[in-house]
């Protein structure tokens, strides 16, 4: 009956590899959720520049503090609201009413969006605004078309026009960003931000990620014991059996 | 079917160490399922020191506030109420409250940091419910023509006085609990938290 | 210790229920790799329980509190998401192990004389598995739990004359809202595991009475020594148990690997889409079951022949209803004389390949967009209609085929090398 498990497994795995699906160019983002001082970095963003408008109404400050090994202290000096307990959940000052009214829609919620768009959109998205006439906020975006939101790190990443070519059916297509006005930032420096950013986003999707990895190491090695143990036990017995 | 025990020490042996070790297994696995039922998070947050400001309260007059979703009872009490307190030393059941809970800073005399301020978890140490305040003296207080001030337990009718400290013959076994405290400064105190922890 | 078993014994048949059902049940001793998934649908079936007894103390079954207290499980909760891991992983396992153990019986013949009520127990179980899954697959309060159950609850508005009737009655309101999610909440913590631990018990007692078969589909109840035990039987405890509990380790390695590396499984086992909560005012592009349910949602979305009398709608609902009514009448479908694969003809073989063939297609085109063309030459919706008709022919063609199927003479005892 070998083969035929050999052969079922075989029909199973096109299916597999279908799971992943794939939508538009993406790029790809380098996600490490142990790499604790690029998480500092991308939570420093995150406080800095999203908080204002989108909450992580899931996420408390206090977890913050402890996961990402910062201070309480510079937690609640640095990135907390006048106001909130350390041990409160992540809620952006704006009034969602008033962020209705500004943007047509209310900022979403980012506690789970790094697990509901996948970190390489984020990664994307993030640095895939450009300046367009014909939205009301001035911004467009490449890969979230006619997105509310304005580019709120436009102070460093400066603005970029998109390069289409056509192709010989005679569609436009995306070639790459063009430069028009720099800023703080060089654009790698920019994608090396965007990178922390994106990195946060999923720690802050799936704390348990810092811990599920290791914990799940040793299981591995306890059921391999096990197995051995039992494999040997169960060899022992049917003897018996002739 | 047959040579049934022909290795018997083996089999032995190999059945002793895969039941220790799976029992082993199985122990270790209880642990998320045991602490899962732990305060998670959020209680922990809610059940974070309360800062209070202690200017308002009167002499003589009672600030309930709460704490881990108990009533902790601050009482600013006068010079009578104090002195009172050694004067019914004998009618309790455990004076000097060494078999009381308290933190290690509030084991004296009045049970307390400074002596005016009393800070008190308001749950009876008996069955759990929250005992009332009975500040007036003698007849007045429907306590009888001696009491000299305290509290009374409506469920049970355990008895403390103003101290928290517990009369003999009633159901409680304890005196009520001090819960760790501290002054951060002449005003406000945190609960929940004890003076060393304050930097 | 035996005076305190006497004394129980006297009291409860302790010891004789252990004798009967393990240390004096026998069982063929040439039990293989697919004898492993009946004891691990069990063990599943325990697994969900507690993990679900524990997420239980922490879930909120209202529609405004739902999803966020599924979060808070994930954070909040010490060792929450482990738990959480557990009980997900745990579905889709439950359904890998299950479809295993009812190939086994297509196989082996398991489902034939004297075992049509451990079959028919058994699809019980099957069908309470499948709405046992469905009701907690809504509990996240996901947005692909809230249009998968708004989809799959609307299917009963296509039964004529009580339909519509029928799904508001099954919702308590016009649309999947609080009130459905609360009665869903209800059977799934409490009605059907009570039903499903009652059903393994008697598929446990059926089985128990008529004896296991074996993958040479003979009955070794033939063959039994001077003291009336079979010849080729040995006791199922300790054989059996020490083989399981191996078995178990191998499957724990495997559902626990998925728990702590890949819960997610790709979108397989957690989707995307459930990771934002359920909006009525937005359908996801793209609404698919889980992967178990994937064969029969490609067979209710085949049947597009819109001059069938009644609808397309109709049909698809009772195409996919048959398709597992179906499988309840396997017993009688198969007119073989032999059980076991290994003694049965071409013809069968065959045919179990190209049903195998047919279900994981359809599996895999349910969770496809049946306008796109993700095999080849032709629309996905055309494949799955080539593939439920294939699915169909397969029992509908058992009696004939079966029957003129050149099969092998059984031996007399039990191969086992």
């Amino acid at each position: 009956m070998r083969n035929a498990l050999a052969a079922f497994m075989l029909l199973l795995t096109p299916a597999i590899a279908a799971g992943a699906g794939g939508e538009a160019h993406l790029d790809k983002v380098d996600i490490n959720v142990s790499d604790t001082a690029s998480l500092q970095r991308g939570a420093k963003i995150f406080v800095n520049f999203c908080l204002s408008c989108h909450s992580a109404s899931y996420m408390r400050y206090q977890r913050l503090a402890d996961d990402l090994d910062i201070d309480e202290e510079i937690v609640k000096q640095d990135m907390m609201f006048a106001g909130d307990k350390i041990g409160d959940l992540m809620i952006a000052t704006m009034p969602t009413a008033d962020a209705k009214e500004w943007f047509g829609v209310a900022p979403p919620d980012l506690s789970l969006v790094a697990r509901s768009r996948g970190p390489d959109y984020l990664y994307t998205y993030l640095r895939s605004f450009y300046l367009d006439d014909t939205t009301p906020s001035g911004w467009n975006n490449l890969v979230f078309p006619n997105v509310a939101m304005p580019h709120a790190l436009y102070e460093w990443q400066g603005n970029q026009k998109p390069v289409f070519i056509v192709d010989e059916h005679g569609n436009k297509k995306f070639e790459r960003f063009e430069l028009v006005k720099t800023a703080q930032l060089t654009p790698e420096e920019y994608d090396t931000a965007m990178r922390d950013l994106t990195n946060f986003l999923v720690y802050l999707a799936e704390p348990a990620k810092l811990v599920r990895y290791e914990i799940g190491f040793w299981v591995m090695i306890f059921l391999l014991v096990m197995i051995a143990l039992t494999y040997a036990l169960k060899k022992e017995y049917w003897r018996d059996v002739h | 079917m047959s040579d049934i025990g022909q290795n018997n020490g083996r089999r032995r042996f190999l059945t002793t160490v895969t039941t220790g070790v799976g029992l082993t297994g199985v122990a270790v696995a209880l642990v998320p399922f045991v602490s899962s039922m732990m305060p998670s998070a959020r209680a922990r947050a809610a059940g974070a020191p309360v800062e209070v400001d202690i200017s308002k309260i009167e002499p003589g007059q009672m600030l309930t506030v709460e704490w881990r979703g108990k009533p902790v009872w601050i009482v600013n009490r006068t010079e009578t109420m104090l002195d009172n307190l050694k004067t019914i030393e004998s009618k309790l059941s455990d004076p000097e409250s060494d078999e009381s809970d308290q933190p290690a800073y509030a084991h004296n005399e009045f049970r307390s940091i400074r002596p005016e301020f009393l800070v008190l978890v308001g749950v009876c140490t008996h069955l759990g419910c929250s005992p009332t305040k009975k500040f007036e003296i003698g007849a007045a207080s429907d306590m009888g023509d001696d009491w000299v001030g305290g509290f009374f337990c409506p469920c049970h009718g355990s008895i403390f006085d103003l101290a928290g400290r517990v009369f003999r013959n009633v159901p409680a076994p304890t005196n009520l609990q001090v819960p760790p405290y501290s002054f951060i400064s002449d005003n406000r105190i945190m609960i929940g938290v004890d003076p060393e922890e304050v930097s | 210790m035996s005076s305190f078993m006497e004394w129980v014994d006297a009291r409860f048949p302790a010891t004789k229920v252990w004798q009967e059902h393990m240390a004096q049940y026998y069982a063929p001793k040439n039990f293989n790799f697919w004898y492993y998934f009946g004891a691990l649908s069990l063990i599943v079936l325990v697994v969900q329980i507690a993990t679900g007894i524990f997420l239980t103390m922490h879930y909120k079954p209202d529609s405004q509190l739902a999803f966020a207290s599924v979060e808070y499980i994930m954070r909040d909760v010490p060792w929450g998401w482990f738990i959480r891991y557990m009980h997900s992983t745990g579905a889709s396992m439950f359904f890998v192990v299950v479809y295993l153990h009812m190939f086994r019986a297509l196989l082996y013949g398991s489902f034939k004389a004297p075992r049509e009520l451990v079959w028919i127990i058994g699809m019980i179980i099957f069908v309470a598995l499948m709405a046992e899954a469905f009701m907690g697959y809504l509990l996240p309060w996901g947005n692909m739990s809230y249009w998968g159950a708004q989809v799959i609850i609307s299917l009963f508005g296509a039964i004529p004359v009580i339909g519509d009737g029928l799904s508001e009655w099954i919702r308590g309101d016009f649309v999947v809202s609080d009130a459905t999610l609360n009665r869903f909440f209800a059977f799934h913590v409490i009605l059907m595991p009570l039903l499903l631990a009652l059903l393994v018990y008697l598929h446990i007692v059926a089985l128990h009475k008529v004896g296991s078969n074996n993958p040479d589909g003979i009955e070794i109840k033939k063959n039994k020594d001077a003291d009336g035990k079979p010849l080729d039987g040995i006791p199922f405890h300790p054989y059996y148990s020490v083989k399981d509990i191996f078995g178990l380790m191998v499957f724990l390695l495997i559902y626990f690997g998925i728990v702590f590396f890949v819960p997610e499984f790709g979108g397989w086992f957690l989707e995307k889409d459930n990771f934002t909560p359920a909006d009525i005012l937005r359908t996801p592009p793209h609404i698919v079951p889980l992967w178990y349910f994937t064969p029969f949602y490609s067979i209710l979305r085949a049947v597009t022949w819109e001059w069938l009398p009644g609808g397309a709608k109709l049909w698809g609902v009772m195409a996919m209803g048959a398709s597992i009514v179906l499988l309840f009448l396997l017993p009688w479908l198969d007119r073989a004389r032999v059980k076991s694969i290994r003694y049965r003809g071409w013809i069968f073989k065959t045919a179990v390949g190209v049903f195998v063939v047919a279900f994981i297609f359809l599996g895999y085109l349910g969770t496809k967009n049946p306008t796109h063309v993700d095999l080849f030459l032709m629309e996905n919706v055309y494949w799955a209609q080539s593939f439920m008709i294939l699915y169909f022919l397969f029992f509908l063609l058992m009696p004939w085929y079966t029957s003129i199927d050149p099969t092998k003479p059984e031996p007399e005892r039990v191969n086992f090398k």
